[in-house]
């Protein structure tokens, strides 16, 4: 096989995939009876042609790359944690109740402690399917995923019977008290024209530093190469002396406690109240953002990014074409994620003839 | 789809003016869908009311999930639509959030009380439209037992509960009324199969008429009624037509005429604050159509018509639930 000049590799290719992802797209909507390029620059411009449109991709963008950290990493030592949406709907939860405990005097401390409770809460809630499958070998993605209909339940038993406002009708807590609240783009960056109606905030910070800390753990410290060593061969790494119970554990504690950190975001940065479903699909979609980023923290950031703007400017489609409905922008992002990553190699292989044949041509 | 192509036609043929775009209401349907021959619906129908007969346009967006409702507020703000109509209890707490930060712009809202200057609240006297219903519901029911099947169990459907009960005790003191709830989350409002059962297991209680107050979750108690061959009672739109004989009337709310007011209005002539729309500025009343109108004998409408005199007069005073939270006629 031929190595590809990076360019090709990185840029390129999946440039391609995505312009193929949208003609297919394009068809569908052809097929609805709807203008196709009027579509496309809807979404567009309603995900990166605004400061509004910018303020919520990458809000979407940062639930994204929580979740699709938690998968990534639960990936390097081989488990499929597909619990993330339960994980962090608990994270949300226990982010709610370090919020609404104390009349926090200022954001900072608010937004550590909020930090520690949704990632303790998030990586309780994958303790159990991990210890299963740790101790018991239940499969993980059984596990976790039936843990996700557990914490919808329990989510919904908690603020209808424990949580709820007193006096309130619908099923969510109060309001957060002033000192949660937490910097939106428009008290840090009002300069760059974000309205206040901007739900990006200071967690997509928080969110970029745990890409880094995710790589150095997993590629620079001795706990993230046992990971890796797991993941790759779990008979040779038992040979090595790696104890697969303790790193099962840790490796999904950390998973969840990414996919909790969701909450900062979701429910102290956006909602400032917790409601029942904080997470909204998220969950599932780290997934997809893992697989194409290629578990790696950089190609996270950067798919949690495409989907940001799928999600925001599918979200301005719907409402400007009525015609497109909610199932229809899950198709466009399906054929997103089927383009750049499960049909990658349609794109790659005439590439790799290609540049084969010039190399030849140059020899 | 074919609203938006009236908009589209319209901007071609006339060249709508920024001006004129800017003027533009806008309708926020919640969930439970736009057709759910009930709640919002009703409000649909008041849009579109305005829009036949006004020949304006309006912007109108349904939500599909509960986190949506922020956003969506934005967006028709952004998006300067003015005055904004959003339905339903459930956005209280967002558009107290959202509504400051869109000062000129006017928002109301159906059912809640949200305070702030430009927000108009608008709520109706659901219990007395109830009571009235369900004085007809104790006057024609055989068998001393009457069903009440509420959408998601809030203080708000209580209320509805609530003025039912009375209004079934006024005519028949001994009457046994029971009460069920779909469910306690938004999903309740659109589970017409849940509603289904709910209403079968009153009629094995031995209840021949069943009030649904449940939004969408209503076209599967009067479906449950009708195949049943007992009686069921509408709620907010006219619903008597879904099945003719069976539906014994309907509890009109009009969120029709409320959407309409605000939206003919405009942004020039909004009031801001509280509007009550009770049964004397006939916010609340019962429907009697050709449908119906075999099963309403003479003397049910002369009892009717007396309760109503009486009511607005205020020499029946009809027990708001969400007063004190409790009910004199009805254990929950």
């Amino acid at each position: 096989m031929t190595k590809l000049p990076p360019w090709v590799d990185i840029v390129v290719i999946p440039l391609i995939s995505l312009l193929l992802a949208l003609i297919v797209s394009g068809l569908v909507i052809v097929y609805i009876g709807e203008n196709p390029f009027e579509a496309i620059s809807i979404m567009v411009n309603g995900a990166v042609g605004s400061a509004y449109g910018w303020g919520y991709t990458l809000y979407y963008a940062t639930n994204f790359i929580f979740t699709g950290l938690a998968v990534a990493v639960a990936y390097q030592a081989r488990l499929f944690n597909i619990g993330g949406e339960g994980q962090a709907a608990i994270g949300g939860l226990g982010v709610a109740l370090v919020c609404l405990a104390l009349p926090w005097p200022h954001w900072t401390i608010a937004l550590v402690a909020a930090t520690i409770g949704g990632a303790v809460f998030g990586a309780a809630w994958a303790a159990i399917p991990a210890y299963l499958q740790a101790k018991r070998g239940s499969h993980i993605v059984i596990t976790t995923i039936m843990f996700n209909f557990i914490a919808s339940a329990l989510m919904v038993y908690l603020l209808v019977n424990v949580l709820k406002k007193p006096g309130s009708m619908s099923p969510e807590t109060a309001r957060f008290p002033e000192g949660a609240f937490l910097p939106n783009a428009y008290d840090m960056f009002w300069w760059l024209g974000f309205s206040r109606s901007a739900p990006l905030n200071i967690t997509f910070f928080v969110a970029i530093l745990c890409c880094v800390l995710v790589y150095l753990l997993i590629w620079r410290t001795r706990l993230g190469y046992e990971i890796r060593a797991f993941g790759q061969s779990e008979s040779a790494a038992v040979y090595a002396g790696i104890n697969p119970v303790r790193i099962t554990m840790i490796t999904m504690l950390i998973s969840g406690g990414l996919a909790g950190l969701m909450g900062i975001n979701a429910v102290m940065g956006e909602a400032e109240r917790l409601v029942t479903d904080p997470v909204q699909g998220a969950g599932f979609v780290g997934i997809a953002v893992a697989l194409m980023g290629r578990n790696h923290p950089v190609g996270v950031f950067l798919a949690g990014l495409l989907f940001g703007m799928l999600y925001q400017g599918g979200g301005e489609l719907e409402f400007e074409i009525p015609a497109v409905s909610r199932e229809m922008i899950l198709v466009i992002q399906a054929l997103v994620i089927l383009f750049t990553g499960a049909l990658d190699n349609m794109v790659r292989m005439p590439f790799e003839a290609l540049f084969s044949r010039l190399r030849k041509a140059e020899g | 789809m074919s609203l938006m192509k009236t908009f589209l036609s319209a901007g071609a043929a006339l060249a709508i003016s920024a001006v004129a775009a800017l003027a533009e209401p806008g309708l926020i349907i919640d969930l439970g869908g736009k057709f759910d021959k009930s709640f919002n619906e009703s409000a649909y129908n008041g849009a579109k009311r305005w829009v036949d007969e006004t020949g304006g346009s309006y912007i109108e967006t349904e939500l599909q999930s509960e986190a949506q409702r922020e956003q969506n507020m934005r967006k028709m703000a952004e998006r300067d639509a003015n005055p904004i109509v959003v339905l339903g209890f459930a956005n209280g707490s967002t558009l107290e959030k959202v509504a400051p930060d869109y000062p000129d712009t006017s928002f109301a809202i159906v059912d809640m009380v949200v305070d702030a200057p430009n927000v108009k609240s608008i709520v109706f006297s659901e219990h007395e439209g109830s009571y009235l219903v369900g004085l007809i519901a104790g006057m024609k029911s055989e068998t001393g037992t009457v069903g009440f099947v509420g959408g998601m169990d809030v203080p708000l459907i209580r209320k509805f509960a609530c003025g039912y009960a009375q209004g079934v005790l006024a005519a028949n003191p001994d009457a046994k009324v029971i009460s069920s709830m779909t469910g306690t989350t938004p999903s309740a409002w659109n589970d017409p199969v849940k509603g289904g059962e709910l209403a079968k297991a009153q009629v094995s209680q031995g209840a021949d008429v069943i009030y649904a107050a449940a939004g969408g979750t209503g076209v599967g108690i009067l479906q449950a009624a009708a195949d049943e061959g007992v009686f069921s009672i509408g709620v907010d739109s006219n619903q008597n037509y879904l099945h003719p004989g069976s539906v014994l009337t309907s509890m009109l709310k009009r969120v029709d005429n409320a959407v309409y007011e605000v939206f003919s209005a405009g942004a020039e002539g909004f009031e801001p604050g509280i509007a009550v729309l009770d049964l004397e500025s006939e916010g609340v009343g019962y429907a009697v159509d050709e449908n119906n109108e075999a099963l309403i004998t003479d003397d049910i409408t002369a009892a009717v018509d007396e309760a109503k005199a009486k009511i607005i007069s205020g020499e029946i005073e009809v027990h708001d639930y969400t007063s004190d939270d409790s009910c004199p006629a009805l254990t929950f």
